[in-house]
């Protein structure tokens, strides 16, 4: 590609929309019994409803209408009081009735927005809409060299995920991001995937494909005042991936136009390894869903009551608690994203509520424990360390009982799991030696092995007093504090 | 014909109950008359021998032991071959389906397993229900008992053979256009479409989702009656289903009445198209109704004639996306080679027979887009109409009443190639499909052109079934009293 996206961002402005599936972890499917685990053998996890055996009917999962109505007022949606499902017509072995059961032009949630916070500021992204759909089975194509349909020998499908509960979350287009666009994409998908987190709704988990993004891009001359074609580029399976494909989609888009031609309203397929997206099938020659109000259903009419007893059950929602924190522990937003991004805002509020300053909790969490979970690979949430154990980590620092060198020795035991940081100070005898007498000794033996030294203090010259602080320390095999030391010297040699 | 073939179901009940009869037994004659008699009628697409015998031991089993029976108890039961039964294949007429055993059982069936009911086999249909004659099944017509080159009506026409030719005294149909009232009709026995939801569909292969209704054939009404009542009630597996109470139908057949009843003769049925010996008879019928007491008006339902153009929008929109799954991929018929796309298109193209593939087209044409609002849109307003008039109507009367159709059973082969006459057979019970109330067809004679049965619709309001069972009882005790026998006894053929 020739032009890039800094040299397309000179000329046009960029457009994006996304939309999101995500599966709902409920413990049944959206129309039958079956169980929802993820990994099970394959077809063990189906009957005759989600294999769409001839005569099997559907019946809604109330608890999949909860979770969705939940999404719904966390995006600050409009609930409908009625509103039906539809069948979305198309062929494919791994949709059991050729048809999906969805929503069509009656969807459950409408018209809210979410705000996602960016380098210090807000951007407000519209939701068109959230509405419930059934998943698909998964197809494995088996001989190709690309593991798509194309060119392959034969096709095996796993029917279990067949009619899991999906919600499709359409955001409404996103102008005016500008140079920004790729990166907004990206912060709504994360605080989106945030949200659903705190709702308890899904997993969320892109890489297992619980959640999967579409992104629609355009992108228009500067001050056109029109709007530009637009692509849906698919596949695109994890954060950084959402940006990419923002990024790469408004320079192709843009050389495209520059070259004279015109883009082409179409299916892009997304590739994770090069970061560019190649044509699919033309929207133009777009199968005909033929959508209907799905006959097998009766309508939805959530009661008006229980969508406000949802309401009141809402947990705080990310924004709200950004705010809240921000607030509490005198945050700037950059430090604020820091803490998110790193995902150690859970673990840094625990280790608040068990008593540590917030500066601690987020000493710890952010420097040493993010170090060592990036080197073992994993969240920091993963270490087998808990906020309880930082916060007595923190205390006995505070307390003059450790330093920050041996705070971390007594975290190493807890990560080889020793036991609680009290029993490893005890255990590996980490206290710093706080006793002046125990200290008298060794700073004796300091000053008579550097008479020099010692000389140029009494002299008027207490920064020469780091050489008898380092052998102090050393004596003590670095069990003592240094600035208790130092001080002691200087009364020593006054 | 022995004894127990010409019994009614009330009374095979009551005697294995008594233990004046046992189920075995029972099976074992019906099974006999099939096997003399089904090379003719061809009312069975699977005789379930084995199968039915081993119900039947059962039965006479728990009898044996002392359990309770149920009210259906030893009593054979034909069931129309869209009904999913582990045991049986299933395969709705059509080739696409053959071989195919459904792996789980519908509930109307496995409520009527548990009423003592014996399911002796699967009878023939119209592929997938589409017809009104049984010759679009895939695996040739069924005959008319009462005159072999006729047809028994459609598209449940193989239950309402069996059930006329005393092969089973009671069967399971369908009705989506008129599939259980207009074959009822023309083979002389008694059909009812129950009101919309008040049976289960879990089970039962879907043709047109909004308009299927399970329902029961018999000999007599109160058979009809027990059967209906057996089958009937609210089913979590089903959506639509009506969570309510049973009509209370064997109640009201037990008790024919129409003193002080307010009946309405839809007037838009009848003139052109109509045989003058079916009108001649239910003319009859309902100056009969009037004299045990009914009060007549005629009432006009400006709607119903936009009924069938309606009907053949919904119906087929709606079968169009429920044959989908019929696809060679997980069951039935696949053929072809090459991509998944090319096995599809091939099994769908060698197992779907014209009639069904017609509809197919048809209704993906209604469905698709540009098209949807002037065609499946439209047809859902008609619908919303014609559920007025009938709002209307049975704001002024208890009942309804009209032919169930307009001819006497027609020739095989007559219209086999002109699909327009044979939709029309569906004129009269069209409606009521549409609306989702309740029909009943219950027979009111012979025509005088060409000796064969008529039916008389009662048309009920929703949930109202038992008003029907009340009217058709009144109406065949008078006529059986008139002509002392029952009509069936009339037939020249197979029926005797």
């Amino acid at each position: 590609m020739t032009v890039t996206y800094e040299a397309a961002l000179q000329k046009y402005e960029p457009v994006f929309g996304l939309e999101t599936h995500v599966e709902l972890g409920t413990v049944t499917k959206m129309f039958c019994g079956c169980t929802t685990t993820f990994g099970a053998e394959p077809n063990t996890q189906t009957c005759p409803v989600c294999l769409g055996l001839p005569g099997a009917l559907p019946a809604v999962n109330e608890r999949a209408i909860e979770y969705a109505i939940k999404i719904g007022l966390a995006l600050n949606c409009s609930i409908a009081s009625w509103c039906r499902f539809a069948r979305k017509n198309y062929f494919y072995p791994d949709m059991p009735k050729n048809f999906q059961i969805s929503q069509y032009d009656e969807p459950l949630c409408t018209d809210g927005y979410l705000d996602v916070a960016i380098g210090g500021k807000t951007v407000r992204v519209g939701i068109e809409r959230v509405h419930l759909e059934e998943d698909t089975g998964k197809s494995l194509h088996v001989g190709g060299s690309t593991g798509r349909i194309q060119g392959a020998e034969y096709s095996l499908v796993d029917y279990n995920r067949a009619g899991i509960p999906l919600v499709e979350i359409v955001t409404k287009p996103v102008p005016g991001a500008g140079f920004l666009a790729p990166e907004v994409a990206r912060a709504y998908v994360t605080e989106l995937r945030d949200v659903l987190r705190t709702l308890n709704v899904s997993d969320v988990r892109m890489e297992e494909g619980s959640m999967r993004c579409d992104v629609n891009t355009s992108v228009t001359l500067i001050g056109s005042g029109t709007w530009g074609t637009r692509t849906e580029t698919k596949n695109v399976n994890s954060l950084r991936s959402v940006e990419r494909a923002v990024r790469s989609e408004v320079a192709r888009q843009a050389e495209v136009l520059d070259a004279g031609g015109r883009v082409i309203q179409e299916t892009r397929h997304f590739h994770e390894d090069s970061g560019v997206t190649t044509s699919g099938r033309s929207k133009e020659e777009a199968q005909d869903y033929r959508y209907f109000p799905e006959p097998d259903l009766v309508p939805v009419a959530p009661d008006a009551d229980w969508v406000k007893s949802i309401a009141a059950s809402l947990p705080e929602l990310p924004s709200a608690r950004r705010a809240r924190l921000i607030e509490a522990w005198s945050l700037s937003e950059l430090e604020f994203e820091a803490l998110r991004n790193a995902g150690a805002l859970d673990a840094v509020e625990a280790t608040v509520a068990e008593g540590a300053s917030p500066v601690d909790a987020r000493k710890w969490w952010l420097g040493e424990l993010a170090r060592r979970a990036n080197d073992a690979g994993i969240e920091v949430s993963d270490l087998p360390i808990t906020p309880a154990d930082v916060a007595r980590v923190a205390a006995l620092v505070a307390a003059g009982t450790l330093n920050d060198r041996l705070a971390r020795q007594v975290i190493d035991g807890v990560l080889d799991e020793e036991g609680t940081p009290d029993e490893i100070v005890a255990a590996r005898g980490l206290a710093v030696v706080s006793d002046d007498s125990a200290l008298t000794g060794a700073i004796d033996d300091a000053i008579a092995a550097n008479p020099d030294v010692a000389e140029k203090i009494r002299g008027g010259k207490p920064q020469a007093a780091g050489v008898l602080v380092g052998a102090v320390m050393k004596a003590t095999r670095g069990q003592a504090d240094a600035a208790k030391v130092k001080e002691l010297i200087l009364e020593r040699l006054a | 014909m022995t004894e127990l073939i010409k019994k009614t179901a009330a009374e095979l009940a009551a005697a294995v109950t008594a233990g004046e009869a046992s189920a075995v037994e029972i099976t074992r004659e019906h099974l006999d008359r099939i096997a003399a008699v089904d090379g003719e009628v061809r009312a069975f697409l699977h005789v379930a021998a084995d199968d039915a015998l081993a119900q039947a031991r059962a039965v006479d089993q728990r009898r044996a032991e002392g359990e309770p029976l149920g009210p259906l108890a030893g009593v054979p039961v034909a069931v129309k071959d869209l009904f999913a039964t582990v045991g049986m294949p299933t395969t709705c007429g059509s080739k696409i389906l053959e071989g195919w055993r459904p792996p789980y059982e519908s509930t109307v069936t496995r409520r009527l397993r548990d009423a003592g009911a014996v399911l002796i086999g699967k009878t023939n249909m119209d592929e997938f229900a589409m017809g009104s004659s049984t010759e679009n099944s895939g695996y040739g017509p069924s005959r008319n008992p009462w005159d072999l080159s006729k047809v028994p009506g459609g598209s449940s026409g193989g239950s309402a053979a069996a059930v006329a030719a005393y092969q089973a005294p009671l069967a399971l149909g369908t009705d989506t256009g008129g599939s259980i009232r207009q074959p009822a009709s023309v083979c002389g026995i008694v059909g009812t479409k129950p009101t919309y939801g008040g049976n289960s569909r879990y089970g039962v292969v879907a043709f047109a989702s909004s308009l299927d209704t399970p329902g029961p054939f018999g000999r007599t009404v109160l058979d009809t009656a027990l059967l209906h009542a057996a089958m009937s009630g609210h089913d979590p597996m089903d959506s639509t289903s009506i969570d309510a109470p049973v009509p209370a139908v064997v109640e009201a057949a037990r008790h024919g009445d129409v003193a002080g009843l307010r009946i309405g003769i839809v007037s838009e049925f009848s003139g052109d198209g109509y045989q003058p010996g079916v009108m001649a008879r239910f003319t009859e019928a309902v100056e009969l109704l009037e004299s045990l007491g009914a009060k007549v008006t005629e009432i006009s339902c400006p709607h119903f004639k936009y009924a069938l153009p309606a009907y053949y929008l919904i119906a087929p929109s709606e079968a169009s996306s429920n044959l989908a799954r019929f696809d060679g991929m997980r069951y039935g018929l696949r053929d072809g080679r090459g991509s998944a796309e090319e096995v599809m298109a091939t099994s769908r193209a060698a197992g779907f027979g014209p009639e069904v593939k017609r509809r197919i087209m048809l209704g993906a044409y209604a469905l698709s887009s540009g098209y949807y609002d002037a065609y499946y849109g439209k047809a859902q307003q008609v619908r919303t109409l014609i559920i007025r008039d009938f709002d209307a109507a049975f704001g002024q009367v208890d009942v309804l009443v009209s032919p169930v159709t307009p001819t006497t059973a027609f020739p095989i082969g007559e219209r086999a190639d002109d699909p327009m006459a044979m939709y029309l057979a569906d004129l009269c019970t069209i409606p009521t499909d549409l609306a989702g109330n309740a029909a009943i067809s219950v027979p009111c004679g012979l025509a005088d052109e060409d000796a064969l049965p008529v039916g008389l619709q009662v048309m009920a309001p929703p949930l109202a079934d038992d008003r029907l069972y009340r009217v058709a009882a009144a109406v065949e005790a008078a006529l059986t009293g008139r002509w002392g026998h029952p009509l069936l006894d009339e037939a020249r053929g197979l029926a005797r």
